[in-house]
């Protein structure tokens, strides 16, 4: 489903070159709950961001559900984008000015989508998080919670081959990350393939599958003797 | 998707209200000053015959020579001996002569006074060269010219006065004590500028009354009340003398059809003119002129300059406010980066938010359009203050400057969006994502 092989990112300046990745490798089947962890400032969302096409890579291949996406233009990346991914944010991203409803149709407007089919699939998909009695409310009418369950509708209303999550509970209490979480394990269970960008140790426990980016890399922690024991450590408290 | 953005659009004129509504005052007054002065340019400056301004020509003739003409062009009248021989020869399918007279008539009632009414001594080609259209009636035939008949043609308004709106045709009318007979009512008839009658006169004065025959006013010595010009000897020895002297005073008119006609009338002139060299009476090299329509209007500087001078002002401010309207738009596009991340991160193309934000710039454009409506229509009103009354009352909001300050009013703002927009459709979203 994702493939990056040797994929690396520069940003340039006059002055110096910083690799945000390097030699970056990873391979999401289809289907897979994979968490994408690592500390700030590790390159993951890079990571997420190329993977979602919304940035350029540098160097090496990047194939998107069988698609080299390297030379493709503006129009379509966005297509893609449209078509096969949905976004989960931290910060939700809903457009304030529009309702719940207009805010779920924002990609299905993008793809050319008929007002009949948008509307059975906002719908469908306001039900499935449970907010289909709050279509007409505003964003800021919501809890965070609620804010972050009208994203994953959005996400979910264009059924997409692949989600990205960037720390999708990273705003929210305890309580409604439970919930949120949930929600992104019963879709998983659904058959969708989730890629989840989170610096959560508990969150990432969640996932099906570990990747650990550190220096623009992807590590094999439990490999690696300098991460071995806070590894180790980590993973005991999310098992107890 | 035209609806969509529109319907964006349309919402996002109540969000920031008062960066909208600054928008939107910009717009309204930049393109209602150049509405209310363009009314006015456009009603001194407009063709006032289209279908045929190409086809009638005033031709000029120099009778007066490099020492006394005015910088090498002839004048805008003939002279009584050049319009006359012009006319004898028929060059040209239809012609008129043409000059202004001022008479009595007499109103309807008892009580009535005489009152001064003025029109213009014609020919017989003057009606259908200038498609004078008729209520009652027609004009005269050049076989009336010849017999000098004692016909008139009146104005649908002096009909009114004088005869209550009846058909009059066949009813005489005494002006300056002298009887003529009506043949024909004209519908409303009032070409601006008043091209057929415009050497040194105003452009804009009120519609003629009547139209009587040239060759009977001249046997009626009627008196030219236009203009007159004259160079050299200026005593004249009675009608007769002032006939033949070398002031000009007569606009002739000529209908050429096609650019044949037009070539050998030419061809006319110059050889009329070195006749005259020859026959020593034109001590100068041929001078001649064959303006259509809309060069004549030129050659008369028919615009008046105050009117081009406030329209060029009036445009040079509308382009102040909209270069503030770029920077609003820009502020007001860019403060909405992030929701243009999102948008972009789900799907929208470049073109798509470059489409959006300029649907949205017209949504301003036409709330400002429909502003600018409004205050073109109060400032009618003022137009008087700027210009002479009888250009002024020429200004008037019908339907198509409704039209055009509407859509003037659009582009403009769709245009001024260009940039602002185009920075919008640049917006990188991984980084207004990443920030957020």
């Amino acid at each position: 489903m994702l493939k990056m092989t040797h994929l690396s990112k520069v940003y340039r300046t006059e002055v110096v070159e910083t690799y945000a990745l390097r030699d970056f490798n990873i391979d999401v089947k289809e289907g897979e709950f994979v968490a994408v962890t690592g500390p700030s400032g590790s390159g993951k969302t890079t990571f997420l961001t190329i993977a979602g096409l919304l940035e350029t890579f540098t160097g090496g291949e990047y194939h998107l559900d069988g698609i080299e996406v390297s030379q493709l233009d503006d129009n379509a990346r966005s297509k893609i984008r449209n078509e096969k991914i949905g976004f989960i944010f931290q910060a939700f991203n809903l457009i304030p000015d529009l309702n719940v409803f207009d805010n779920v149709e924002v990609p299905l407007r993008y793809r050319g989508m008929k007002s009949a089919e948008r509307k059975e699939r906002i719908m469908n998909a306001l039900e499935r998080v449970g907010l289909a009695s709050r279509a007409k409310h505003y964003p800021a009418e919501l809890s965070g919670g609620q804010q972050q369950r009208v994203a994953i509708a959005r996400a979910l209303a264009g059924s997409p081959r692949l989600l990205l999550a960037d720390e999708p509970t990273g705003n929210l209490d305890t309580q409604m990350a439970r919930g949120v979480l949930e929600l992104l394990e019963e879709i998983h269970r659904e058959g969708a393939t989730i890629v989840m960008v989170t610096h959560d140790p508990e969150l990432a426990a969640r996932a099906q599958r570990n990747v650990h980016v550190i220096d623009g890399q992807v590590v094999d922690l439990a490999e690696d003797p300098r991460f071995h024991t806070a590894y180790t450590a980590a993973a005991g408290q999310v098992r107890s | 998707m035209f609806t969509y953005y529109l319907q964006l659009g349309l919402r996002s004129l109540k969000r920031n209200p008062m960066l909208t509504a600054l928008m939107v005052m910009a717009i309204g007054f930049g393109v209602a000053a150049s509405m209310i002065t363009y009314s006015v340019f456009r009603a001194v400056s407009g063709n006032p015959i289209p279908e045929k301004s190409s086809q009638l020509f005033v031709p000029q003739v120099d009778a007066w020579g490099p020492q006394q003409n005015d910088k090498g062009e002839p004048a805008g009248a003939l002279s009584y001996t050049d319009a006359v021989a012009l006319m004898k020869a028929h060059q040209a399918p239809r012609q008129t002569l043409i000059y202004q007279v001022t008479l009595s008539a007499l109103p309807r009632g008892e009580d009535s006074v005489p009152s001064s009414v003025t029109g213009f001594a014609v020919m017989g080609d003057f009606f259908p060269m200038f498609d004078v259209p008729f209520l009652y009636g027609s004009g005269w035939s050049a076989a009336d010219d010849d017999n000098r008949a004692s016909d008139v043609v009146i104005s649908e308004d002096f009909n009114q006065r004088i005869f209550g709106g009846a058909n009059s045709v066949g009813r005489n009318i005494t002006l300056s004590g002298q009887d003529y007979r009506i043949v024909g009512v004209m519908r409303h008839w009032d070409p601006k500028p008043r091209f057929y009658a415009l050497w040194n006169e105003n452009a804009y004065g009120d519609a003629a009354d009547f139209f009587v025959l040239f060759n009977r006013a001249l046997d009626l010595k009627v008196d030219n009340s236009g203009s007159n010009s004259c160079r050299g000897n200026l005593h004249f020895d009675g009608w007769d003398g002032w006939l033949h002297s070398n002031c000009v005073w007569l606009m002739p008119w000529v209908e050429l059809d096609t650019s044949e006609q037009v070539v050998h009338y030419r061809q006319f002139l110059e050889a009329y003119a070195a006749d005259q060299q020859r026959a020593g009476r034109f001590g100068w090299a041929p001078n001649v002129r064959l303006r259509d329509v809309m060069e004549w209007l030129a050659f008369e500087k028919v615009v008046p300059p105050e009117s081009r001078v406030s329209l060029i002002v009036a445009l040079g401010f509308f382009a102040i406010c909209l270069i503030n309207t770029i920077g609003l738009l820009l502020a007001k596009f860019m403060r909405r980066a992030g929701e243009i991340g999102v948008r972009r991160a789900l799907g929208a193309t470049r073109h798509e938010i470059y489409a959006q934000y300029l649907m949205e710039a017209a949504a301003v454009g036409f709330a400002g359009g429909l502003l600018g409506l409004l205050l073109t229509a109060v400032g009618m009103s003022g137009v008087g203050l700027l210009f002479e009354d009888d250009i002024a009352k020429l200004a008037r909001l019908d339907l198509s400057l409704m039209g055009l300050t509407l859509a003037v009013s659009i582009f403009a703002t769709v245009a001024a969006a260009f940039y602002p927009a185009w920075r919008a459709a640049q917006v990188q979203p991984a980084w207004q994502l990443k920030s957020n």
